[in-house]
């Protein structure tokens, strides 16, 4: 079942192997980074849709979100893949199928997957905001728009943060998407070397290469859960808040 | 060519059919695992507290790393069928996300509970079993079918390791047709049809929560 595992050769010609590992590993934090921020624009746009007064923009909103929540990423990427080339060609009039690269169909397969998540959490975020917080600002001659972006979205990132930092988490983990259709993303060449040498240790490294950039952000989703429960408190400005008394 | 023949829709409905079959089977072991793993990172400390650290290792290994390694990884390793193989990287995977959502729960039943229920002579398990668990699952049913709709999308994943579900069953039927407007009539089924099943739990798991709120 698992032989081989300690057999220092085959660890020796893993290391060796290195080069591929290295090189996805950068593919896959390319992908995940323009995915981010692909995802992150688009799912504050849609947030910000779902709790307008406008009923076509808050539909749109929906409509996004709950296609894109309720089919597979693996089933979205496919159809970029493989029907994506020959939909541009008869949408652009090209005169032959337009070839998509593979960190085109990754960066968009998952920035508009998790744009639907991200959207989801900005629009908890904002409703977690007060109403009278609007009326106050407007109250103040702040436009709506200003009201949002001075405002209330500023207020948000207490609350948003922590899902967000893990929306990138799952984002990252579902770059791998792109071993499905041969992306030479750290999945696909991990794979790719098990399936040349039959070394199990392939797997392994992706696992640990993986881990290296999923772990810290583990860790932050934690710390920043731990951190918005606690209560603010008030900033001591000396003159202005009143002194604190001491204790008899 | 039509490609919505008779012979190919009941081929690409066997594939929907093993989806289920994956999905609920690896639904079930994950809860159970979970749960199992939940209780013990909660409550093994002192003495036994070297197992928690393993499930938490467990859990966060599982966190940071993508499902289609694990798939991909069982394949390698495991003989056997593939429906075997698919609950079992499923079950892998998918318990240790169970494990904190139970924990949620858990965290979530009042001290008071426990205290009267070991006032009341409930040991350990039996306190487990009928009074804290049962208010745990109560409270964690809108997580865990949240969960189910993730673990039937990304059963489409196992298309990787030419398991015939529905989505691999309907890629194959794709490969007899090279006329776009069929491929495209073939993929508004397959994303219909996990739409309608996804979207139909979270319906019912949205009618749950209003209820329960209502209540």
């Amino acid at each position: 079942m698992l032989d081989g595992l300690f057999d220092p050769r085959r660890w020796q010609i893993t290391l060796a192997s290195m080069d591929s590992f290295w090189q996805g590993f950068g593919f896959t934090l390319q992908v995940t980074i323009a995915g981010l921020a692909i995802s992150l624009v688009l799912g504050c746009i849609l947030g910000v849709f779902s709790t307008t007064r406008s009923r076509i923009l808050r539909a749109i909103s929906r409509v996004y979100v709950e296609f894109f929540q309720n089919t597979p990423l693996p089933v979205q990427v496919f159809f970029y893949y493989m029907a994506g080339p020959r939909v541009l060609q008869a949408i652009l009039g090209a005169p032959s199928p337009v070839r998509l690269s593979s960190f085109a169909i990754g960066a968009l397969g998952v920035g508009l997957y998790h744009a639907a998540y991200i959207s989801e959490v900005i629009r908890t975020g904002i409703e977690s905001v007060p109403r009278g917080q609007m009326e106050a600002a407007q109250s103040q001659g702040f436009t709506r728009a200003q009201a949002y972006m001075l405002i209330i979205l500023p207020q948000t990132f207490k609350v948003i943060l922590p899902p967000l930092c893990n929306q990138a988490l799952n984002l990252v983990k579902n770059t791998s998407v792109l071993a499905l259709i041969a992306g030479g993303d750290l999945m696909y060449n991990a794979d790719n070397f098990v399936s040349t040498y039959g070394y199990l240790q392939g797997y392994i490294m992706a696992c640990v290469l993986y881990f290296i950039i999923c772990f810290p952000l583990a860790l932050l989703v934690q710390w920043l859960e731990k951190r918005s429960k606690v209560r603010p408190r008030a900033k001591k400005i000396p003159g202005i808040t009143p002194e604190p008394t001491k204790e008899a | 060519m039509a490609i919505f023949t008779p012979a190919n829709v009941s081929f690409i409905m066997a594939g929907f059919l093993k989806t289920i079959e994956i999905s609920v089977l690896a639904i079930i072991c994950s809860v159970v695992l979970g749960t199992v793993l939940a209780l013990i990172k909660q409550y093994c400390t002192g003495k036994l507290s070297i197992f928690k650290w393993l499930v938490s290792a467990y859990i966060e290994l599982f966190r940071c790393t993508p499902n289609l390694l694990w798939i991909l990884f069982i394949y390698f390793t495991v003989k056997g069928s593939d429906v075997f193989i698919s609950v079992l990287a499923f079950t892998l995977f998918t318990s240790a996300v169970m494990a904190e959502i139970v924990r949620g729960g858990l965290n979530s039943i009042p001290k008071s509970q426990f205290e009267a229920a070991k006032s009341q002579g409930f040991g350990f398990f039996a306190s487990m079993r009928y009074i804290i668990l049962p208010q745990t699952f109560k409270t964690i049913i809108p997580a865990l079918f949240s969960q189910c709709t993730t673990v039937i999308k990304d059963s489409s994943y196992l298309a990787g390791i030419n398991v015939m579900e529905f989505m691999f069953s309907a890629k194959v039927v794709m490969g007899y047709t090279t006329d776009l407007s069929q491929v495209l009539l073939l993929y508004g089924f397959v994303f219909l049809l996990y739409f309608a099943l996804n979207f139909g739990i979270s319906l019912v798991v949205r009618a749950y929560q209003r209820r329960v709120v209502a209540a």
